[in-house]
């Protein structure tokens, strides 16, 4: 089944917007929060306009709606990713908190000093620098996976590492940077043959294909509702249940309690254990309904439809003079195309871009060290989702050669 | 657009007079604007009065960020490390003779945090200098 874009992009009604007069938006940025479609932005303003209340311990009917809405939401994304039960999937602000709460729970009470945790050269600094907190506090030790030149991790290397008797591997399924979809299956049974769990950083994986939870075998998953097609402020972490219940609570607070006393207190019962304090409600309802849209359009679908977008866009901009892009081939990565021009910054390489309404990021996208690594400050960015079209990708093209002209 | 890349900015970006080091100095700072990776140094000579009697900077970023700091340096020349403490955020606008948005001002104006740490002798340049 292919994709409708035309038709895709009317659920869309930012991307009709003029970015200056004449001038209109083609936005290649979804890789640091995606757009949204109007089911997602209605499904939150009907809450508002109709159900609003705080949720579990009203009896009124509004509470009871919200309550419904808000657990529905968790039922949707549970199945979206093939979690066994909703109680698995805790809400959290987005995935940078969904890691620092298995940093801060899980690695409080389960860490020492000199325990390994094994990263990867090619994380976002929210599955950093949690760790690098914690090597601070415990004294735990970080080793790396190497990222080899073409962008891909070395897998000898890690057999390796897991001979020291790892107790976590924490990984991103996704580059943001490189687009590399790294072999997380792999990884995982791996790390547990060694007899480590495994953190997989969804953020950028989720929002892109199929995944399955189960079929991984991932003892954690940490994803965000605004990179796929969501909205901001609301995130989520999959666990394993019994993980999850030996786990101490994380923040402590009104919902996670099953009984407080002036001296003490019994946390609730997953996921709410998790869950201190009211939440995001409309943002989870938000979220449900991102995951129904894309689970309409199909994630097998969507997947196909980056891949024809990135393998475009490389062929195209590997013509271009002076344009490197980092990471692997396309059959190996996912829709981001972080690239360097010679002799011009990536900043003023966007800047222009923006003036024909071309969106891309430039900088280090909060993976310094993967940039230092390659020996460069900064690159420019730019990925590719459900919505986008090879006439985007000609804009982007045309645009850089505008970039070449004025810096020429 | 045609606004922000006028000839001047790309002129200095490219063809900066300014760049390089002086080598004794009498203040000598750098640092980076964390953003973007940004980097900017200023050696600066000062005479008897007070006054800079020669100035350079080195650095890598964006054109805003480097022709910025090419203008500045060529502005104090001659200026008094009085003077140089009353620079703000309008003065460098004023040279570049452009508008910039909140992203690009913090390029437009890391060279002039440098120079102000540099000449009150901070350890690092924040924000409070712009004023
Ligand atoms: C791979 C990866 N991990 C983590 C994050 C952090 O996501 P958030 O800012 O939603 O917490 C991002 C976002 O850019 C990402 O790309």
């Amino acid at each position: 089944m292919t994709l409708d874009i035309s038709k895709i992009r009317q659920d869309f009604p930012i991307l009709e917007r003029e970015i200056r007069p004449g001038v209109k938006l083609v936005y290649l940025d979804s890789t640091a929060t995606s757009q949204k479609p109007v089911s997602v932005l209605a499904a939150m303003d009907e809450f508002y306009r109709h159900s609003n209340a705080n949720i579990h311990r009203g009896v009124h009917v509004l509470a009871e709606e919200s309550t419904a809405m808000y657990e529905n939401a968790r039922e949707a994304i549970a199945r979206f990713i093939h979690a066994k039960s909703p109680r698995q999937i805790i809400y959290t602000r987005n995935t940078t908190e969904s890691i620092n709460l298995v940093a801060y729970s899980w690695g409080r009470a389960n860490l020492k000093n000199n325990d390994l945790v094994i990263l990867t050269e090619m994380e976002h600094h929210s599955n950093l620098v949690p760790w690098h907190i914690l090597a601070a506090e415990k004294g735990i030790r970080l080793e790396f996976i190497p990222v080899d030149d073409q962008g891909l991790l070395d897998l000898d290397v890690y057999r390796n590492l897991l001979s020291q008797g790892p107790k976590l591997v924490s990984f991103t399924h996704m580059s943001n940077v490189l687009g590399t979809i790294n072999p997380a299956a792999d990884i995982i049974k791996l790390a547990h043959e060694a007899g480590a769990l495994a953190l997989l950083d969804g953020a950028q994986s989720v929002p892109h294909f199929k995944i399955d939870v189960q079929a991984l075998d991932v003892d954690f998953m940490a994803f965000s509702a605004h990179k796929m097609v969501g909205p901001t402020g609301i995130g989520a972490l999959y666990g394993k249940t019994e993980l999850l219940e030996a786990m101490p609570p994380f923040l402590g607070g009104g919902d996670m309690i099953k009984e407080v006393k002036l001296r003490s207190f019994r946390p609730n019962d997953l996921p709410y254990k998790f869950e201190a304090g009211t939440p995001a409600i409309a943002e989870a309802i938000g979220f449900g309904a991102a995951v129904k849209y894309l689970e309409g359009l199909g994630m097998d679908a969507i997947a196909a439809h980056e891949q024809e977008m990135i393998t475009y866009a490389l062929e195209r901009l590997e013509e271009i003079p002076g344009v490197k892009v980092f990471g692997p081939v396309a059959e190996k990565k996912g829709g981001v195309a972080a690239f360097t021009l010679t002799g011009v910054h990536p900043h003023d390489v966007a800047q222009i871009l923006d003036s024909l309404g071309v969106a891309v990021r430039a900088g280090h996208h909060c993976a310094q060290p993967l940039h230092e690594k390659y020996n460069i400050p900064a690159t420019s960015r730019a990925s590719f989702y459900l919505y986008n079209t090879r006439e985007e990708i000609d804009a982007l093209v045309n645009g850089i050669y505008k970039v070449k002209e004025y810096f020429g | 657009m045609d606004d922000l890349y006028r000839e001047i900015i790309i002129e200095h970006y490219k063809n900066p007079s300014y760049r390089g080091h002086l080598d004794p100095n009498d203040i000598s700072f750098a640092d980076n604007n964390p953003l973007c990776g940004d980097h900017i140094e200023i050696n600066l000579r000062v005479d008897d009065r007070g006054s800079v009697s020669d100035a350079r900077f080195d650095g890598h970023g964006c054109a805003i960020s480097q022709a910025s700091a090419d203008l500045l340096i060529e502005s104090v020349i001659g200026k008094s490390l009085e003077e140089i403490k009353h620079l703000n955020k309008q003065d460098i606008l004023n040279l570049l003779g452009i508008e910039l948005g909140p992203v690009r001002l913090k390029c437009a104006l890391l060279s002039l945090k440098v120079l102000k740490a540099g000449v009150y002798g901070l350890g690092s340049a924040s924000d409070d200098l712009l004023e």
